[in-house]
């Protein structure tokens, strides 16, 4: 057993930090961080230049992909080194759609043209893409949906209502699962995979706004869309299977750990400034095992992802486990942001960034902790419920 | 980066789990605990044969020089079988601080004895005042000629009536709470002015009141610096606390199978109750607790172990991490066995008791929660104005 790292993966960890350090653009990290003092939104320029930077060095901004796709074929460890590397400098992430998601679709069941057609933009950050899978009446139960596509000549025609699509406001493409044949024994087998132009006329999108007030989802509407057969991932009514290899895929960093360690720092940190009792919050016993608690159950999940990273790397491939990791994960985000809008007392009122709100009140740092509070209830929601999540492993691991 | 065993370390697994196996089933187990004596002299010696009792010792005293990462693999299948014979009190504690302590006379003299199954000594420390304070010892020894003279009590001293010799911590010193002023004594077990009150623990191990009253102790069976021993004991107390959570993640994994195996077995309704989906999420939180305990065992078995203050991090995160999974995985796998878990007959309720006492043993869950805030907690930086804060 060793954890240490080998020299090869310590001179890995420098060069990413250098590279970071040299390369991380002052202006976007200046940018991001009057927005979030301010409480505004981020603008797609914000959500991917730091991927359009990546995406000129090495793959750096596909880590998992293949050299043979543009990625950089990291390894395990150095996939897990390059998250803690970027959480540490505090990096805009990178878009899950296309680097984690469509992407490994694309090159494992889509054919050559597709690839050549959709993998260099998903790679450079030039292609925003988002993500088509849950329905109005379809959310856990995600194979009852009812998105249509029939065939007619070279194209599918495609109507109905996707809901949740994170960021469509920015997207160029959407990849949608839709129903191919309604008539299917089970409705798993009459599933397809396409890949939708936002451009297309007859698709209209419509923000659905969130309880902290933010525009991160929307409704995708879906009124006779024409879409090229050519647009198909691998074969008609295999969708599903696609769909599910997509949600078992990409495991490193769904766990979230570099980031949560990297906020519960801060709210050590914020602790410090604020006062409870006449003296620094953090010498606060309550709050300080709070603290102790999250940061114990952090170090055990990170185990947790080293555990599964190795087996990874012994080529013992991806299943669900990656469940647990989803559960954990976001108990720990929900846990910490709740650590952190606790943390600044009374300014976890005000709500600014708004149309009504002009002026700007209270610390810096506590800008928006409640609305992080509020928006991550999400967490253990999406990507599968964490009882999905309970039900997959009661089923794939424990045989029940 | 890996978290595989080496060769012999697959060999010392596929012994120890044969041991328990074949040497020590559960109706085997259950006679033993039932004897006066509440262990088995033979499975000792078969200790000794295979050569389990050397693990952790230098291989200059004829020990295998293992490191934590063996410790585990011998506690962790102990912890599966239950075992009750005092390997953690005697090899890993007593024998460690012997190890780290012990001049070169002593350490040639006692080690090999150690090693062949011959003595056995145990750790007695704790006091009836001193909860888990490794420090508060009021227990006194005063220097008479060549001779100290020690008075005190000591409680619940695990392994006690199957030991040979006691280690003893006594103040040569300073006031009760100091940690300066502790200094280690050797001594026989039969030595007039020890008195042993031998009882059986709830989770069917041995433990004893050990009462000294005016024992004599040659000045040269003082075991290290006289008055200076508090910073070993702590040491050795830390590698044992992650001996015995090794112990705990090998009995969590026994009631987490148990369980999921009974309810795939017990039917209500004309199903198997695991058919219900409060029962299905259960196992599961036993399971996502299982592996988070395994995992933070792992993050102090490979933690530096030699760095005092990453050791007592390591031990303190690990058991109260351990802790806490204790309680959850013992008390629902209680409750999922229904009537059949509250039973003595059946041996679900077996792996509780010994989990929960565990759970107790050298520092219970808030005990190392604080002793964890103290050393992670006293040098935070103060806020830079100037950055953002990015919690997402």
């Amino acid at each position: 057993m060793d954890t240490a790292f080998s020299s090869e993966d310590l001179k890995f960890q420098s060069d990413v930090r250098e590279f970071i350090s040299n390369n991380y653009p002052k202006e976007l990290k200046d940018s991001i961080s009057t927005k979030r003092k301010t409480g505004k939104e981020l603008s797609r320029d914000d959500l991917m230049s730091w991927h359009k930077i990546l995406g000129k060095h090495n793959g750096w901004s596909a880590p998992g992909w293949p050299k043979q796709y543009g990625g950089a074929e990291f390894t395990p460890t150095q996939k897990y080194i390059f998250e803690q590397e970027c959480a540490r400098a505090e990096c805009q992430y990178i878009m899950p759609f296309g680097v984690n998601m469509v992407g490994p679709v694309i090159y494992t069941f889509g054919n050559e043209e597709q690839k050549a057609k959709h993998l260099p933009g998903i790679l450079s950050g030039d292609v925003f893409w988002c993500q088509g899978y849950s329905e109005p009446g379809s959310g856990s139960d995600l194979a009852s949906l009812k998105t249509s596509a029939v065939k007619e000549g070279d194209h599918y025609i495609v109507n109905g209502q996707k809901t949740w699509t994170t960021l469509a406001q920015h997207a160029d493409w959407i990849f949608c699962l839709v129903r191919t044949n309604p008539e299917a024994e089970k409705p798993q087998q009459g599933i397809s995979f396409l890949l939708i132009d936002m451009k297309t006329p007859g698709i209209t999108v419509r923000p659905i706004k969130l309880m902290d007030g933010s525009h991160e989802v929307n409704e995708t509407w879906f009124d006779n869309v024409k879409v090229p057969v050519e647009n198909l991932i691998g074969q008609e009514n295999m969708g599903w299977t696609y769909a599910k290899f997509l949600l078992a895929h990409e495991r490193s960093g769904i766990a979230g750990v570099a980031r949560s360690k990297k906020a519960l720092e801060r709210i050590k940190q914020i602790a410090s400034a604020e006062m409870s009792y006449g003296e620094p919050l953090i010498q606060d016993p309550a709050f300080k095992s709070k603290i102790a608690n999250a940061e114990l159950e952090l170090n055990s999940l990170e185990y947790t992802e080293l555990r599964t990273l190795a087996k990874d790397s012994a080529g013992k491939g991806p299943g669900p486990e990656s469940s647990l990791l989803k559960i954990k994960g976001t108990d720990i985000q929900q846990m910490v942001t709740e650590l952190a809008m606790e943390a600044v007392g009374y300014y976890a009122n005000p709500h600014l960034g708004t149309t009504l709100s002009n002026e700007y009140v209270g610390p810096d740092y506590a800008t928006n902790l409640s609305g992080s509070y509020f928006n991550f209830r999400k967490a253990s929601i999406y990507g599968g419920s964490n009882e999905i999540q309970r039900n997959i492993i009661a089923k794939m691991v424990l045989g029940l | 980066m890996n978290f595989d065993y080496t060769e012999e370390q697959t060999l010392l697994e596929n012994m120890v789990t044969s041991f328990v196996r074949d040497d020590y089933d559960w109706d085997t187990r259950c006679s033993i605990v039932k004897t006066e004596e509440g262990w088995k002299e033979e499975n000792w010696k078969k200790f000794a044969e295979l050569g389990l009792l050397g693990v952790p010792f230098e291989e200059d005293n004829g020990g295998l020089g293992g490191e934590a990462t063996d410790i585990m693999i011998v506690m962790e299948q102990f912890g599966k079988g239950l075992v009750v014979e005092p390997y953690m009190p005697s090899i890993i504690l007593a024998g460690g601080l012997i190890s780290k302590l012990g001049s070169s006379d002593q350490k040639n003299s006692i080690i090999p004895e150690i090693i062949s199954g011959d003595r056995r000594y145990v750790f007695a420390y704790a006091e009836p005042q001193s909860r888990f304070d490794l420090f508060d010892v009021k227990c006194s020894a005063s220097l008479d000629g060549d001779n100290y003279i020690i008075n005190g009590f000591k409680s619940v001293v695990f392994g006690a009536g199957m030991a040979t010799h006691l280690i003893i911590s006594a103040r040569t010193e300073g006031d009760q709470r100091s940690k300066s002023g502790i200094t280690l004594f050797l001594v026989d077990i039969k030595s007039d002015g020890i008195t042993l009150q031998n009882y059986p623990t709830i989770d069917e191990y041995r433990a004893s009141e050990v009462v000294i009253e005016n024992l004599s102790v040659s000045k040269e069976n003082i075991l290290g610096e006289l008055g200076n021993s508090y910073e070993a004991i702590e040491e050795q107390v830390d590698l044992s606390t992650i001996a015995i959570c090794s112990e705990a993640v090998g009995i969590l994994q026994v009631l987490k199978d148990s369980t999921n195996d009974y309810c795939k077995n017990r039917k209500q309704f004309g199903q198997p109750i695991s058919a219900n989906q409060a029962i299905q999420h259960r196992l599961v939180d036993m399971m996502i607790e299982y592996e988070q305990a395994k995992s933070i065992l792992y993050m102090a078995i490979t933690a530096d172990l030699s760095n005092p203050d990453e050791r007592r991090k390591a031990a303190s995160a690990a058991k109260a991490r351990i802790g806490k999974a204790i309680k959850f995985v013992g008390e629902n796998a209680i409750q999922l066995h229904g009537g059949m878990g509250v039973v003595d007959e059946y041996m679900i309720s077996h792996f509780f008791k010994r989990a929960t006492m565990i759970g107790i043993l050298f520092g219970n869950v808030d005990f190392h929660m604080k002793r964890y805030i103290d050393l992670t907690q006293s040098n935070i930086q103060l806020i830079n104005e100037d950055d953002g804060i990015n919690l997402s």
